[in-house]
């Protein structure tokens, strides 16, 4: 039997977990306030996983990015080989928020949405990297 | 001649909640003045999630809860002005009127009479400016904010090989957004032996990414004519004195500054309004009312939060508010008058007094710690006599705490012969 130490990032509380381990099996977790805390601890301690958020180019848009995130949280070790798919994408505009941007990002079977709404530029056709400020 | 009953200086979540709030109270006339292209304020550029678990019940990024309350500012076809800078707030002379001049590419400079005011302008970034550091001033130096702006909104990759001064949690979110977008950051220096930011911060931003976070170190040199090619950190002593023999070197060609941040107040203060000196905000009443009668604040421009849902709760206080002072419909007797007095531990509280006849059934009183306290009491006495005792595991001043106060229970401790009542507010460690 160990005892692990852990933060839980369920929310701003930032509560000091202990978590009991028999092997790899969790067998108990104490210091959470919430459920939230026992089902990071038992998530962190076997498949931990995180939200992933970034932007991505926009063509033709009222702005030059939009900002993406996946859907649901994705497994840690997955992060770099999802920003290297999204870092090669470029959407047109309009995008509305919660657009499905890319599916199954990283084979995680996790789709990428927009956070955000961007309009058509009146003046369109200009390219993402041309402007200049 | 424009003329509105509530005019809200800035459309962050400050403006946008107390638009929302004033609107749902029955004002109609409400005008939001913005100067950035869109509405939002900051969270257009916070594009990580953690917003909302108060507000929605539901983790959200910083567009998506921005989102939220456009759409209800929207839905209740309130007007807001957006590339528009306000100039200056005056007292008309007919007063209580304000006269708020403001200024655009369409219609020039122009001035709008407004019965009341809420401030929400939000803060601004500390700078090295600020900081006093010594060396050339070469580009690559950014406040992490700006970074952020450039990384998320405009897509350009500030630097490729990163240090952060400042542990505040703008710093430890672009120390993770910088290494996700291919630069590496080297290390998080920090002058305080405690973070400024969120513990969960701590754990997803920088150990998920070994970047390691060096506390009591500070910048001592930083070189590089053109552009940076390096920075010096060295340990610090308890007066915050760098220690000589500390000293390490790092190659890099940024430097990122999260190193505080300050309410803009350059409006209050042109107005008149009394500003906290520990703060840089208003001093306000519980009705969240500055000195001057009908000028109203929220947001970051009062004192800065950790948490947009508390900015937003704040803002709707402030909306409300605003909407009974329109309406004239607040209780004109003046009445008893409770002084806040922060002591041992506690810097700072908002409101600064509370006038019996105005207060809610409860008040939310928010402040901030000085120091880092385990196992302790917030303890708040009504003229020395012990009203609320809250038991703290641990406190620290990155992040904001608050006390909610019954109106009965002040009611039945003050002194009803006396105009002024103190009460005080402290940390007592056991």
């Amino acid at each position: 039997m160990n005892t692990k130490q852990l933060i839980c990032i369920g929310c701003p509380l930032g509560c000091q977990l202990q978590a009991e381990q028999n092997g790899t099996e969790v067998v108990s977790v104490k210091g959470n306030t919430c459920p939230r805390g026992e089902s990071y601890a038992l998530k962190e301690l076997t498949n931990p996983t995180r939200i992933v958020s970034t932007s991505v180019r926009v063509k033709g848009g009222e702005h030059r990015m939009v900002s993406v995130k996946t859907q649901k949280d994705i497994p840690k070790e997955k992060i770099l080989a999802c920003m290297e798919e999204i870092n090669g994408l470029t959407v047109t505009a309009p995008i509305v928020i919660g657009d499905v941007i890319l599916q199954n990002v990283a084979g995680t079977g996790v789709d990428i949405v927009a956070t955000k709404t961007v309009a058509a530029s009146p003046s369109s056709c200009q390219d993402a990297g041309s402007r200049n400020f | 001649m424009q003329q509105y009953d509530i005019v809200i200086i800035g459309a962050g979540p400050a403006g946008l909640a107390a638009a929302v709030a004033a609107h749902d109270a029955g004002i109609r006339h409400i005008l939001i003045l913005e100067r950035d292209r869109e509405p939002g304020g900051i969270l257009n550029q916070c594009i990580h999630n953690g917003f909302g678990l108060h507000t929605f019940k539901e983790e959200l990024t910083g567009p998506e809860y921005a989102d939220r309350f456009i759409k209800q500012v929207e839905e209740r076809h309130i007007e807001y002005r957006l590339n528009t800078m306000v100039m200056g707030i005056d007292i008309a002379p007919d007063a209580p009127m304000k006269i708020v001049t403001a200024m655009n590419r369409q219609d020039g400079m122009y001035q709008i009479f407004s019965k009341a005011i809420i401030l929400a302008m939000g803060c601004r970034e500390r700078s090295r400016g600020a900081l006093n550091i010594p060396g050339y001033r070469p580009a690559g130096i950014y406040s992490a904010g700006t970074a952020q702006r450039l990384v998320n909104m405009e897509g350009y990759l500030p630097g490729k090989k990163v240090v952060i001064l400042g542990s505040g949690d703008i710093g430890l979110i672009m120390a993770r957004r910088m290494t996700l977008e291919g630069a590496q950051v080297q290390v998080v220096a920090e002058l305080m032996p405690y973070s400024g930011g969120l513990k969960r911060n701590i754990v997803q931003c920088l150990d998920d990414y070994n970047i390691p976070l060096k506390l009591s170190h500070t910048v001592i040199d930083i070189q590089g004519k053109e552009r940076v090619e390096g920075v010096t950190l060295a340990r610090v002593d308890e007066q915050n004195r760098p220690i000589v023999g500390t000293e390490e070197t790092y190659e890099c060609d940024t430097l990122l500054l999260s190193v505080g941040l300050l309410p803009e107040n350059e409006l209050s203060a042109g107005l008149g309004v009394k500003l906290n000196p520990v703060t840089s905000g208003p001093f306000v009443n519980e009705s969240l009312e500055t000195n001057i009668s009908g000028v109203f604040a929220c947001g970051n421009v009062l004192h800065v939060h950790d948490l947009v849902d508390y900015v937003s709760e704040e803002a709707d206080a402030a909306g409300k508010n605003a909407a009974a002072y329109v309406k004239d419909s607040r209780n004109a007797v003046p009445g008893v008058q409770i002084e806040i007095c922060p002591q041992e531990g506690v810097r700072y509280t908002v409101p600064s007094h509370i006038r019996l006849s105005q207060m809610q059934d409860e008040q939310t009183i928010r402040f901030r710690v000085g120091n880092v306290y385990k196992n302790c009491f917030i303890r708040a006495y009504l003229n020395d006599r012990q009203i609320v005792s809250k038991k703290r595991p641990v406190m620290a001043p990155g992040e904001m705490e608050q006390l909610k106060l019954k109106k009965e229970l002040l009611l039945s401790q003050i002194e009803t012969g006396a105009q002024n009542n103190r009460l005080i507010i402290r940390v007592e460690v056991i």
